[in-house]
């Protein structure tokens, strides 16, 4: 954590064990209500026109107030077209309704709505950390599972339903049970070639899609703290896809060098005192977590999964596992189902595997270094014939800068689509989709069936290996294509 | 919502594990800015015949006539994982879903399920295999009781499981309490919060925020 403010307060209890878990829930508790559940203040709520619709609708049709609407903000991400030129008219069948329902809604509430069109439009999880609406230290909640990717911010931020999020614009709390505590430390140095990606699916693979199962995370080790703040967003992004309350990770110098500055952001002397508070958000050296998996950095492979959770994630260059012997019945069944579903055959390799599809975007893994990781596989080079390859950067910030530096070209070059930003075809809500029983190599979040398109088959990976497998028209490594083989 | 009675009714073993939402409800299902209209859509992927079809796919156990009026679900670990939709529950309410048992359930899920009448049931993997094992012998006669009040799930031939749930739940539950009218009356505390709070918030610039 940075020295640069000058801190008076740094009188730390030596004795103190708590966890930046516990310090962040514990600043936050307004009554405890007994029996384990607290009433946890809520410091900022985003909202988005596919569930943060609802919520405000509900609280409409009650007459409900906001407590603080000034700590309200909504975007359009969901539902809203990728494909240039778009307005309220979607591809999805009755679009239009959730998108001006949302519009009307945010306006009669009061919150900061950012608008198709706006310049700070983009993904929920992308653009609240562009704005600086998520601060370390902060409640941040979103009726969006996804909301843990804003953890990598030092932030407690989770997702939860609409009507928590009505709950929370009513009252400013929520009224929740503390989670488990649970340490995921990346010992050590990651591999060159290998992401943030590869580190979580690798955790997921290893320790089932259900195996942070009511805790609240955080990731610590050298191997994290090498991350740059879009990677550590990653890395907290699929949080909820190991099952946990949510994901987070201590902030620092990178933390600090990422939001200073930027619109929401506290400046001047709130900066300094910000600086300060924000140094005691790290665990204690001798802090108490319920549970510890520790994991050698090095041993990580570059990732894909093979099934149609994310937990079937197997080593890009491996061999995809045979489950016919798994002692649990219900894993050998849910393995068969996804073999079945996937068509592929347990032993095989994955590599190799032709495609139809290859998807860069969502709110994992569509930042700038995201793009850029890609684009320089991308450059010089076209997407294999057939391929069906798009682009959607993560916000209109991102799609900007991108362009300003030409990676647009590099990816249309290529054949890539370039879009407008949203969560296009991360899931399919009716309009836009792959075809059925496509091959997608995705660099999303989830491959449950059917996620991007009826019967459409998701591989999840980096953003370099969907690159990669673009060019190649096959599940191909960025290796293959760096060494010289295309 | 509607107050959770103590139940007598058919369970339906979907004995799967990993369940997500998107499977409970998929997206395209969700056409309108409504919490209604969507039992239709509840497992219209597995249910249902082709993508946009409404032919019963019969390999589907809601599909059985055996399972008919079917109010309890049994199914595998980490049960309504995945998207936040609470959709998923209220189609799960409107098809007539009372109650989920399950080894373990997605965060979210679970708490969505209970803030709409639906009671989430922790049990041990083997228990519900046992009971979906009695179930099968005879759905419409072997029928399950869930008594909330003693948080216990039993059938006439089987023993009765005992199962958690937080007394703050159970309240709501039994109650049927709208939970938004229930906080809004500590009022006085979230102020006191709010203005014990304040030297912190200029910290963090939370001044620009709120007046």
């Amino acid at each position: 954590m940075s020295k640069a403010a000058d801190c008076l307060l740094a009188v730390r209890n030596n004795m103190s064990s708590q966890t930046l878990f516990d310090k962040l829930w514990d600043s936050h508790v307004v009554s405890p209500l007994g029996d384990g559940v607290d009433l946890l203040y809520i410091d900022r709520i985003f909202l988005h026109e596919r569930t943060g619709s609802i919520a405000l609708k509900g609280l409409q049709e009650k007459s409900r107030a906001l407590r603080h609407p000034e700590n309200v903000f909504c975007t359009i991400d969901h539902i809203v077209d990728t494909l240039p030129g778009r307005g309220d008219e979607t591809l999805m069948a009755g679009g239009k309704d959730f998108i001006q329902s949302t519009r009307a809604s945010a306006r009669d509430a009061g919150i900061t709505f950012f608008d198709i069109g706006d310049a700070r439009q983009g993904i929920v999880h992308v653009i609240s950390p562009e704005q600086a609406i998520v601060l370390p230290g902060l409640t941040v909640i979103c009726p969006d599972s996804h909301t843990c990717t804003q953890g990598a911010f030092g932030a407690l931020a989770f997702g939860v339903g609409s009507t928590e999020a009505e709950h929370a614009m009513a009252t400013g709390c929520l009224r929740l049970e503390k989670p488990k505590t649970l340490q995921i430390l990346f010992e050590g140095k990651l591999s060159e070639g290998v992401t943030a990606k590869d580190m979580i699916l690798y955790l997921i693979g290893k320790y089932s899609a259900a195996g942070g199962s009511g805790f609240g995370m955080e990731f610590c080790g050298d191997a994290v703290s090498a991350l740059d703040m879009e990677a550590r967003m990653t890395l907290c992004n699929m949080a909820v896809e190991f099952g946990a309350f949510t994901g987070m990770i201590a902030p620092d110098e990178k933390t600090i060098a990422y939001l200073e500055g930027r619109p929401y952001a506290p400046k001047g002397a709130d900066w300094n005192r910000a600086l300060c508070d924000w140094q005691d958000l790290e665990s204690d050296e001798k802090a108490n977590f319920d549970k510890k998996i520790t994991i050698d950095a090095a041993n990580i492979p570059p990732m894909i999964t093979w099934g149609t959770s994310p937990g079937q994630a197997m080593a890009l260059d491996g061999l995809v596992p045979d489950s016919s012997n798994a002692s649990d019945p219900h894993v050998r069944q849910a393995a068969e189902k996804a073999l079945a579903y996937m068509d592929i055959h347990p032993g095989r390799s994955l590599s190799g595997l032709a495609i139809d599809g290859a998807f860069i975007g969502s709110c994992t893994n569509s930042r700038l270094s995201d793009l850029r990781r890609a684009g320089e596989i991308l450059k010089g080079r076209k997407v294999a014939e057939g391929v069906r390859a798009i682009c959607v950067p993560g916000s209109s910030a991102v799609k900007r800068q991108a362009e300003a530096e030409g990676l647009d070209r590099v990816f249309t070059n290529a054949g890539f689509e370039w879009r407008e930003s949203g969560c296009s075809m991360c899931f399919y809500a009716g309009g836009e989709s792959f075809g059925f029983e496509q091959r997608v190599v995705t660099s999303t979040n989830r491959n449950f069936e059917s996620r991007q398109g009826p019967r459409v088959r998701s591989h999840l990976a980096s953003p370099e290996t969907v690159a990669a497998s673009a060019i190649m028209g096959h599940i191909a490594s960025p290796k293959e294509i760096k060494d010289g083989t295309l | 919502m509607e107050p959770f009675k103590k139940i007598t009714a058919v369970g339906a073993p979907l004995l799967r594990i990993n369940v997500d939402t998107d499977c409970i409800i998929p997206s395209r299902e969700m056409k309108k800015v409504s919490k209604v209209g969507l039992g239709e859509g509840l497992f219209a992927g597995w249910r249902y015949r082709g993508t946009f079809g409404r032919a019963p796919d019969p390999d589907f156990i809601l599909n059985d006539d055996r399972y008919r009026d079917a109010q309890i679900l049994l199914s595998g670990v980490n049960f309504g994982c995945g998207s936040s939709r609470e959709h998923a529950v209220w189609a799960l309410v409107e098809y007539g879903f009372k109650a989920i048992l399950a080894p373990s359930f997605g965060g979210i899920f679970y708490n969505n399920c209970t803030r709409n009448g639906l009671l989430p049931i922790i049990l041990a993997e083997e228990d519900i295999s046992l009971l979906a094992d009695w179930i099968t012998e005879n759905p419409q006669e072997n029928k399950l009781v869930i008594d909330l009040v003693r948080q216990t799930v039993s059938g006439p031939e089987v023993v009765a499981f005992y199962f958690d749930i937080s007394p703050q739940d159970k309240d709501m539950l039994l109650n049927g309490f709208d939970m938004i009218d229930v906080t809004l009356q500590r009022e006085d505390e979230i102020t006191a919060f709010e203005q014990r709070d304040r030297r912190i918030w200029a910290k963090l610039g939370k001044t620009q925020l709120i007046s």
